[in-house]
């Protein structure tokens, strides 16, 4: 026998069952009953007030990502609701575990337009893992916990619960059982030990294999293993966005990223490699370019927990599918020990092109305007590439994603899938309720953060530490770049004119700096970071500075540009 | 690539809103669904959903999988013309009109292994069961006598392979099993991995 408490009491009976002490979110109607009693559960559960929904759901996100938990964002019915949305989609298409709570009119109301009534349940079903209505309160326990278990478990992804106000307010006997067993649902696929010896011998006989790391290594908390595995076998790897910071940028087996603004080597070497391990990852089109001719020559092997995933834009010789840390664990016991070295050298030859060509220039100029990559230069050179780096999306994200070197696991929170602008800020603001021993650093454009600029009052009110870094180059630049390169430089609604951002930082109690020069960049960096709480730099930055390698749209991989 | 007639089986649990799901996989890659029915199973509990459409090898695979990734389905498989036993049910309300002094109809139904339903002072209904090919001949045949309304049902099939849904049921659970297994592995709550491996 249960002990007896209204639906809105045994919702944060749940969260607490679930371990749950953070929550993002924003009252309204519907949920004010939940907000009531949280009040009681203060001490243990810390809900952040944030200044749109929108941010609630990023900064959720994130704090799953650096946590290693699933994060909890609260919402109301209606507007509260649908301004959750984006963050859902960003969530989901990335696969981040997140449960979202909404609260929903009295189940008599529903389907009358009552006032603030959306059909939550029908507007996130194409972009969450689960979704459910709750309208008696006898349901919420267990919906709620099904929602843990789903959102974390196999492919990771959000889980919507929406509870009517009757059932909040309607009594039930509590009762709580953790991952309850839900018959058609098994996340975690046996391992087919056939896929496991006929990739090692694939492997084994390679003499030009490429690894592409994914976020499935993170996700699966695979690091460890899919170094050894690497090493082992001594095999380059090419991280997709969302994979980097899972092995060291400073390995010495590291090529760098793939795709659209990757590095020049692992693109052009996906169609020259004989066998292409690729893990955790799922072939977006931003890392493939023109499928018709990507990676013709090689075998591919596909580690792939999720089976809807595999031969969907790539077909492959051998589908290995399975969690990514079963899948090593499997695997490295028949892998040989190998070398590679003219291979790599070869990827050696072709990164010194894009030093000389790209880099160079990007990250250390020595005239002209500040650019971009100058900027994560230092902020990598200055943290050792300890910080946490969290973009925007634009040319800040391709930037920040090149020239940031990442020595930890989860150092790069970023939209990957989405390409989310607005992300950022909310996105830093979640890393750094988690993370204190570390820089948090936020890399925005100054399109990206007037999206959600004003969560700088939740950070305000949350005395929160976040380094915010925007590079203002007056555009939307990684827009204006595509109207430079395609559209015979025709800015359409691209240019921006922008506040002072230092004194909008200071009206929310945050101090700030702005740089126009090359010779005060250094110094106002180390100012930053040297500034206890929260620090906004400006950085007025060249204003049609692109960037580059790029494999133009329609593109293939082998025909990546340097300018 | 070639399209041809698939029959997609589901096997579902009962999740109000899962056709709302079902029907999104389809509608996302543009693909039109020729028709739908579901019903319970078998098995008390489990739902099976018929649906038919026309499509590649390609598309029906990546159709198939997405639909086994929702929670709530147990299994979904798809299957060629050959390998299922199919039928449709139609019925005809014939207006009296046209019948007069004339047993036409009479013998339409005969012929056709149709049967009568309903006779009423102003019309009869008539009901078929068998291909949609069938039943379209025989609303054909029926038009010249006033067809006042005509309806056919979504497609019902059983597979003919000797695998039923039991066995699915003991696959499922097996392979539960084993995902628990290597969850419990992955949360640290063992290191042995020969229970799993
Ligand atoms: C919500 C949203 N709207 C529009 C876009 C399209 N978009 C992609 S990058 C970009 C420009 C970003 O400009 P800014 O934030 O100034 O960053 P920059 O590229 O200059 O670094 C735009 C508009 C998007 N990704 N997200």
């Amino acid at each position: 026998m249960g002990i007896k408490m209204r639906g809105s009491m045994a919702v944060i009976q749940s969260l607490l069952a679930e371990h749950v002490d953070t929550i993002f979110g924003y009252p309204g109607g519907a949920i004010m009953p939940i907000y009531d009693d949280l009040l009681q559960h203060e001490d243990k559960i810390h809900h952040i007030l944030v200044r749109h929904e929108q941010g609630a759901a990023h900064a959720t996100q994130a704090y799953s990502q650096v946590s290693g938990k699933v994060g909890v964002c609260f919402g109301t019915s209606g507007p509260g609701a649908t301004n959750l949305i984006t963050g859902i989609a960003n969530a989901q298409i990335d696969s981040v575990p997140m449960v979202v709570i909404t609260a929903q009119v009295p189940s008599p109301l529903i389907g009358t337009d009552a006032f603030q009534e959306t059909d939550v349940v029908g507007l996130t079903m194409p972009i969450t893992k689960w979704n459910v209505q709750i309208t008696d309160a006898e349901d919420i326990p267990e919906a709620i916990a099904k929602a843990f278990y789903i959102a974390v478990s196999g492919r990771p992804g959000v889980v919507v619960i929406d509870i009517t106000k009757d059932a909040l307010l309607n009594q039930l006997e509590f009762e709580y059982e953790k991952a309850p067993k839900i018959r058609s649902y098994f996340p975690y696929p046996a391992i087919n030990m056939q896929s496991i010896d006929a990739a090692a011998e694939l492997i084994n006989k390679s003499k030009k294999p490429l690894v592409l790391l994914g976020h499935g290594v993170l996700i699966g908390k695979a690091e460890n293993l899919f170094r050894e595995f690497v090493e082992k076998a001594e095999i380059p790897v090419a991280s997709t966005l969302l994979g980097l910071s899972a092995f060291p940028s400073s390995h010495k087996l590291f090529v760098g990223m793939l795709g659209m603004h990757g590095n020049y080597a692992p693109n052009i070497k996906t169609n020259e490699a004989d066998v292409i391990i690729a893990i955790g990852m799922r072939f977006d089109d931003r890392v493939t370019g023109r499928i018709a001719d990507y990676a013709r020559q090689a075998k591919i092997i596909h580690i792939e927990i999720d089976k809807s995933e595999i031969n969907k834009n790539i077909e492959v010789n051998v589908a290995v599918h399975a969690d990514v840390k079963t899948a090593l664990t499997a695997l490295l016991p028949k892998i040989q020990a190998n070398a590679h070295s003219s291979w790599l050298n070869e990827f050696k030859e072709l990164e010194a092109i894009e030093i000389e060509k790209v880099i160079k220039k990007e990250c250390t100029p020595e005239s002209g305007k500040i650019r971009q990559g100058e900027v994560v230069h230092l902020l990598s050179e200055k943290t050792k590439g300890h910080a946490i780096l969290v973009t925007d999306v634009g040319q800040n994200q391709m930037m920040g994603a090149r020239y940031f070197k990442f020595e930890n696991p989860n150092s790069l929170i970023t939209s990957g899938g989405l390409g989310t602008m607005g992300f950022g800020l909310p996105a830093a603001m979640g890393v750094s309720v988690v993370v204190k021993d570390r820089p948090v650093i936020a890399f925005l454009g100054d399109g990206g953060i007037q999206m959600t600029i004003q969560e700088l009052g939740t950070i305000m009110q949350e005395n929160l530490a976040v380094k915010i870094v925007v590079v203002n180059n007056n555009f939307l630049g990684m827009v204006r770049q595509w109207q430079d390169m395609f559209m015979s430089k025709r800015y359409a609604a691209t240019h921006m004119v922008t506040p002072d951002f230092i004194k909008i930082a200071e009206g929310y109690n945050i101090k700030g700096r702005k740089v126009e020069k090359r010779e005060e960049l250094s110094a106002a960096i180390d100012e930053m970071f040297a500034t206890e709480g929260s620090f906004l730099l400006e950085v007025m930055v060249e204003k049609e500075g692109n960037v580059f390698p790029m494999i133009t749209p329609g593109a293939s991989v082998s025909e990546i540009v340097l300018e | 690539m070639e399209k041809q007639q698939y029959t997609i089986i589901i096997f579902t649990e009962n999740h109000i809103g899962l056709l709302n799901r079902v029907s999104i996989v389809f509608t996302r890659r543009h693909l039109n669904i020729d028709s739908i029915t579901a019903s319970e199973s078998e098995v008390k509990g489990v739902y099976r959903y018929t649906i038919v459409l026309v499509t590649t090898q390609k598309q029906i695979e990546k159709v198939v999988s997405q639909l086994e990734k929702l929670v709530e389905v147990l299994r979904a498989s798809y299957y060629l013309e050959e390998e299922v036993i199919h039928q449709e049910i139609a019925l005809y309300k014939v207006d009296s009109a046209g019948l007069a002094n004339s047993n036409e109809v009479e013998k339409l139904v005969r012929y056709n292994n149709a049967r009568i339903l309903a006779i009423e002072k102003d019309y009869i209904v008539i009901e078929k069961t068998g291909y949609k090919a069938e039943t379209q001949e025989l609303f054909e045949k029926l038009e010249p006598f006033g067809v006042l309304q005509f309806v056919r049902s979504g497609r019902v099939a059983l597979t003919k392979q000797r695998k039923e849904l039991t066995s699915y049921l003991k696959e499922i659970e097996k392979a539960s099993e084993k995902s628990d297994k290597i969850r419990e592995w992955k949360l640290n709550k063992t290191d042995d991995t020969a229970m799993w491996l």
